[in-house]
């Protein structure tokens, strides 16, 4: 089985963290991973911002980046949803538009082998307990994109409840939108405030004392709201929990 | 808040002070949680809601596909049963034809069916300059146009209200537009609806000219379709002597068997009930029994032009049930008024720009109005993708619209980097060197400094992931 590893463009530059959780998390589960380096980004920021045509070398070099490989797993479900839902539909629109059928087979070929991590570990590797330990009380946003558009469903949940050592507490209203939406956070600022603070009011009326995530731009957003007031709260995304051992806290 | 809707600030201006109204956002996030847990019940009785949603979707975009069949079809039937048809190209048109057909029978008063049609096209505005006065009989259209407010809902026009704020409109309006309020009016429910029933019938009994909108036209029968709650309309519907309706040509169903699929979607995703309490139907006039007289303007405004879009079109299957609002934590914070149009949330950012075309910097920045989380699209009756039709449009918009040529070559250099990794990586290093420079809090440049005034930046790691990678990884060392 070849897996690639996509960390996606904001894990790279802003979380390595993350990255190199899901490395020792696969490592741990007996997975080699690799990491093509010609990977970039997933084209998702200029794609929901209207600029179809400038996502198009995106589309190509991950298609590129990722030949070969049985599986392409990325810690950010609106990564795996861009590659799974937008990847077929820019593909089609080029074909439509008569610029070749590479896109589109390309794009569709992508699609069809990228998994979102917690999907990756509980379908194709068929785990559950991947041997975590997190002494914490953790409170878990599923991102929009993750639930709605992959349908991740209980998964990431499954995974958490898991974990040694681990208290989960429900978070209220956890379904609805942080309010990141990538450029809608610059776009429309003060709506966009409005819903983060929201979503961290009711994760502080959990007690618990992590805020846990498998989107890191949604983590970005939360965490900078709950640095901004001062909170005892922290962000950190599920691989890192994951990861984490008794022997290699890493979160 | 009043007046029209057109010439009103660009949605991020407008929902600047509407967030900051505690008031407001207290009131519609109580009403739309309400309502959205109800429907969430509501629907989840139902096992084959997921085969009727499909049913919805199809029959609608089946009729969309021969509109213009159906359309004929409903114009012969309803000819055929002593109604008359006109034809309206665009608002203007419309309210010329019902301005004409009220002046015609020489009256200067018409009692209302709640109607999105005619707010779409700003009809009473429009009969107001003719010098004829239209009487909103509705509820909570009642509670708008005596507050001199416009609607913040499609269902729920004064959701954005709270009944002391109901209550205090009553006491001070009432009795400019006719029957005053009681004495003493208390913000109990049951007197504010007594205190309305009282208002309105007097309207009811004197009315000689109706105008409606209509949920349904059923071509093989030429019969209009109203489903509502309180009775207002039924009233509307049976005792003036004309009746007019306004109806967008996307309302045309084929059948009365089509009717049965959405009379079960709409009261289940709009208020949450199994069944609405009226629904009214007329088919033309009938001998000695309601209006004598029937009109029926069918309006384009803009929909053939976006039935012209591939991916657009799709918002015509609306029903306006208004379940895409009360899921939408946009609409949640923004209110209604900030979409500048009488369709808010979710539908109103595909629909107005479709309807009005990119027209001013309101419509260019609807479509940016979302975060693109799907909540609206999961309980859509008719399986609307609005998220699609969003990114579709905003595609339009950075194609048309001036003012977005910066962004785009932004868009275009970002690209250009990240289809360089050999660059990126030196971004990226030299990013990471800098760190220590890196301010947190303060304000970033250009349009991000909004970002910034509430949030604080991550602090930048020691180096990359693909840098890490390379040190520890490569060449398969573990
Ligand atoms: S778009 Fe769908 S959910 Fe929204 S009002 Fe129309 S039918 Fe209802």
């Amino acid at each position: 089985m070849r897996v690639a590893l996509f960390v996606t463009c904001v894990n790279d530059a802003l979380y390595p963290g993350t990255g190199r959780a899901v490395v020792t998390l696969l490592d741990r589960l007996g997975v080699e991973v690799d990491f093509p380096a010609a990977q970039t980004c997933c084209g998702q920021p200029q794609y929901n911002t209207g600029y179809r045509r400038e996502t198009e070398p995106l589309v190509l070099r991950s298609a590129r980046a990722f030949e070969g490989y049985d599986y392409v797993v990325t810690p950010s479900g609106s990564c795996a949803a861009m590659v799974r839902d937008n990847y077929p539909r820019i593909g089609a629109k080029a074909l439509a538009q008569g610029r070749g059928s590479e896109l589109a087979d390309a794009a569709a070929s992508l699609a069809a082998r990228t998994f979102e991590l917690t999907e990756f570990l509980v379908d194709v590797l068929g785990v559950t307990d991947v041997g975590a330990y997190f002494p914490h009380t953790v409170t878990y946003h599923p991102s929009c994109h993750g639930l709605r558009m992959l349908g991740l469903g209980e998964r990431p949940r499954r995974l958490l409840e898991a974990v040694k050592g681990l208290e989960l507490r429900e978070l209220p209203g956890a379904e609805e939108c942080c309010g990141f939406g990538g450029t809608f956070a610059v776009k429309n600022p003060d709506v966009s405030a409005a819903m983060g603070a929201d979503k961290v009011r009711n994760a502080l009326s959990t007690g618990a004392g992590v805020l846990c995530g498998a989107d890191n731009s949604c983590l970005l957003h939360l965490d900078g709201t709950l640095r901004r007031q001062g909170a005892a709260m922290r962000a950190v995304h599920l691989a890192e929990i994951l990861a984490s051992t008794e022997t290699e806290v890493l979160a | 808040m009043s007046g029209a809707y057109l010439g009103m600030p660009a949605f991020p201006e407008a929902a600047k002070t509407s967030t900051k109204n505690e008031q407001l956002r207290a009131n519609l996030t109580h009403a739309t949680h309400t309502i959205r847990d109800k429907r969430a019940a509501a629907v989840g009785e139902l096992d084959d809601w997921a085969q009727l949603r499909q049913a919805g979707k199809e029959i609608k975009d089946n009729t969309l596909a021969r509109l213009d069949h159906y359309l004929l079809q409903a114009e012969a039937a309803v000819q055929a049963a002593g109604g008359t048809v006109h034809w309206a190209t665009d608002a203007a048109e419309a309210n010329r034809i019902v301005a004409d057909l009220v002046h015609a029978k020489g009256e200067s008063e018409v009692v209302k069916v709640k109607s999105m049609a005619t707010q779409e096209i700003g009809l009473n505005e429009a009969l107001a300059a003719e010098g004829i006065t239209a009487y909103e009989t509705d509820l909570a259209e009642l509670i708008v146009q005596l507050g001199d407010d416009l609607p913040s809902h499609i269902l729920v026009p004064a959701i954005h209200k709270n009944r002391g704020e109901i209550r205090d409109i009553f006491a001070e309006a009432m009795g400019r537009w006719g029957r005053p309020a009681p004495d003493g009016l208390t913000d109990r429910p049951a007197d504010l609806a007594e205190a309305a029933r009282l208002h309105l019938r007097e309207k009811f009994l004197r009315a000689k000219v109706a105008v409606s909108g209509a949920n349904f036209l059923i071509a093989e029968t030429g019969t209009l379709v109203v489903v509502e709650s309180e009775g207002n309309g039924r009233m509307c519907l049976t005792l003036p002597e004309t009746l007019i309706s306004v109806v967008g040509i996307e309302k045309v169903i084929p059948t009365w068997r089509d009717l049965e699929v959405f009379l079960q979607l709409l009261p289940r995703s709009s208020t949450a009930e199994r069944m609405n309490p009226y629904t009214s139907t007329w088919t033309g006039t009938t001998d000695r029994d309601g209006p004598q007289e029937f009109h029926l303007v069918l309006l384009d405004n803009g929909r053939t032009a976006t039935l012209a879009d591939e991916v657009g079109r799709q918002a015509l299957r609306c029903i306006r049930c208004s379940a895409c609002l009360n899921v939408c934590p946009v609409y949640e914070r923004a209110g209604g008024h900030a979409y500048g149009s009488p369709y808010p949330g979710p539908i109103g950012a595909i629909l107005t720009p479709q309807l009005r075309g990119l027209q001013s910097e309101l419509e260019a920045s609807l479509p940016y109005a979302s975060t693109l989380c799907g909540a609206c699209y999961e309980v859509c009756p008719v399986a609307i993708d609005i998220p699609e039709v969003l990114v579709h449009l905003r595609e339009q918009v950075a194609e048309q619209v001036e003012g977005h040529r910066v962004e785009r070559a932004a868009m275009k250099a970002a690209t250009w980097l990240l289809d360089h990794p050999a660059a990126l990586t030196a971004a990226e290093r030299a990013a990471t060197r800098t760190r220590a420079l890196h301010p947190k809090r303060l304000p970033l440049p250009g349009p991000a400094k909004a970002w910034s005034d509430t949030r604080d930046l991550p602090a930048l790691p020691a180096e990359p992931f693909r840098d890490w990678w390379k040190k520890n990884r490569k060449d398969g060392s573990r």
